[in-house]
C-alpha cells in the first residue's frame, strides 16, 4: 500500500505530508499514525501539509482539531499548509483558524 | 416545467471503502451536465457527508458482517438541476434542527468536529433531513448547476 502520511523533521519542527485523499476511511490510520509520531518525537511544532490531497470533507477538519489537542497537550503548536482552493474552501467554512494553537499558511 | 433527463440508484453496505465510491459514482453520473470543476467538488463532498454519517452514526454499533445499507438515489433534470437522496434504516435522529447546528456531534472528540450538516448545507442549494427515532433519515440536497 502507498503511503497516507510521510514525515519529516526540521528541527523541532515535526513535518506531516498527507499523501492522498483525507475521509472518515483514510483518516483513521493517517490519525494513529501522527499520533504516535508526536508522542515519540515530542516537537514544538506539528506542521500538516496537504500540497497532495485533492479531496477532504469533515473528517479531515476533525483529523486536524483532534491533532490540536494532542499538539497542545505536549505543548505543541499545529499549522496548517498546502491546501488546494478546494480544501480552503472547507477550512475557511470552518472556521478554524480562529482556533487556538493552530495557524493556516500557505 | 422542468423534466427529469437521467437518473440512478444504488444501494451500498455501510462500509467506509464506500465512502470513495459513492463520491466516484456521484461524479461520473453528474458528468452528463458537464458541471464545472467547483459544482462537482461541491457535490462529492456533500455525498460524502452523508455517506459517512450513514456508516458513523446511523449504524453506529452495527456487526462487520451485517453492516447495514445505504440507499442512494440521484436526479438530473433539465432545468440543470441534481437531486441527491441518501437514506438509511439506522437508529434515526432525535432532535434534527439541534443536530444540524454546527460543531454539535455526538461522535468521539479528536475525530468528528460536527460539520458534516454544515458542509451538505453550504455546498449544496437545498437541504432537508428527515429521520424518525429507530426507523432512519433520509437527506435531501439539491443543488442548481450553472447554466
Ligand atoms: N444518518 C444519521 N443517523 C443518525 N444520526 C445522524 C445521522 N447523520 C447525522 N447524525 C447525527 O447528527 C450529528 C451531526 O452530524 P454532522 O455530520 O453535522 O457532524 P458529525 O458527523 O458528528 O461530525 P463531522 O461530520 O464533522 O465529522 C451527528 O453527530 C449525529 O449525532
Ligand atoms: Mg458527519
Amino acid at each position: 500500500m502507498q503511503k497516507d502520511v510521510i514525515f519529516s523533521e526540521i528541527g523541532d519542527t515535526l513535518v506531516a505530508r498527507i499523501q492522498c485523499d483525507v475521509d472518515h476511511h483514510t483518516a483513521k490510520h493517517m490519525r494513529e499514525s501522527i499520533d504516535a509520531m508526536l508522542l515519540n518525537r515530542n516537537p514544538d511544532e506539528l506542521v500538516l501539509d496537504f500540497t497532495r490531497v485533492d479531496f477532504m470533507d469533515s473528517s479531515g477538519l476533525g483529523l486536524i482539531l483532534g491533532r490540536v489537542e494532542r499538539a497542545s497537550s505536549i505543548g505543541a503548536q499545529v499549522r496548517i499548509c498546502g491546501m488546494s482552493p478546494r480544501i480552503m474552501k472547507l477550512v475557511k467554512l470552518s472556521g478554524i483558524e480562529r482556533i487556538q494553537g493552530i495557524t493556516v499558511g500557505k | 416545467m422542468k423534466k427529469k433527463i437521467n437518473e440512478m440508484t444504488l444501494r451500498l453496505p455501510a462500509i467506509s471503502i464506500n465512502e470513495s465510491v459513492a463520491r466516484s459514482v456521484i461524479s461520473a453520473f453528474v458528468a452528463g451536465l458537464d458541471p464545472t470543476v467547483e459544482e462537482l467538488g461541491d457535490l462529492r463532498c456533500a455525498v460524502s457527508e452523508a455517506v459517512t454519517n450513514c456508516i458513523v452514526h446511523a449504524y453506529r454499533g452495527y456487526p462487520a458482517d451485517e453492516p447495514g445499507e445505504i440507499y442512494i438515489s440521484v436526479r438530473l433534470y433539465d432545468s440543470r438541476e441534481v437531486t441527491v437522496e441518501i437514506t438509511d434504516r439506522g437508529c434515526g435522529i432525535e432532535d434534527t434542527d439541534l443536530a444540524r447546528k454546527p460543531c454539535f456531534t455526538t461522535g468521539e472528540s479528536g475525530e468528528r468536529c460536527g460539520m458534516g450538516f454544515l458542509v451538505m448545507e453550504s455546498f449544496t442549494d437545498y437541504l432537508s433531513v428527515r429521520s424518525k427515532r429507530g426507523e432512519g433519515t433520509t437527506v435531501l440536497m439539491r443543488k442548481n448547476l450553472k447554466p
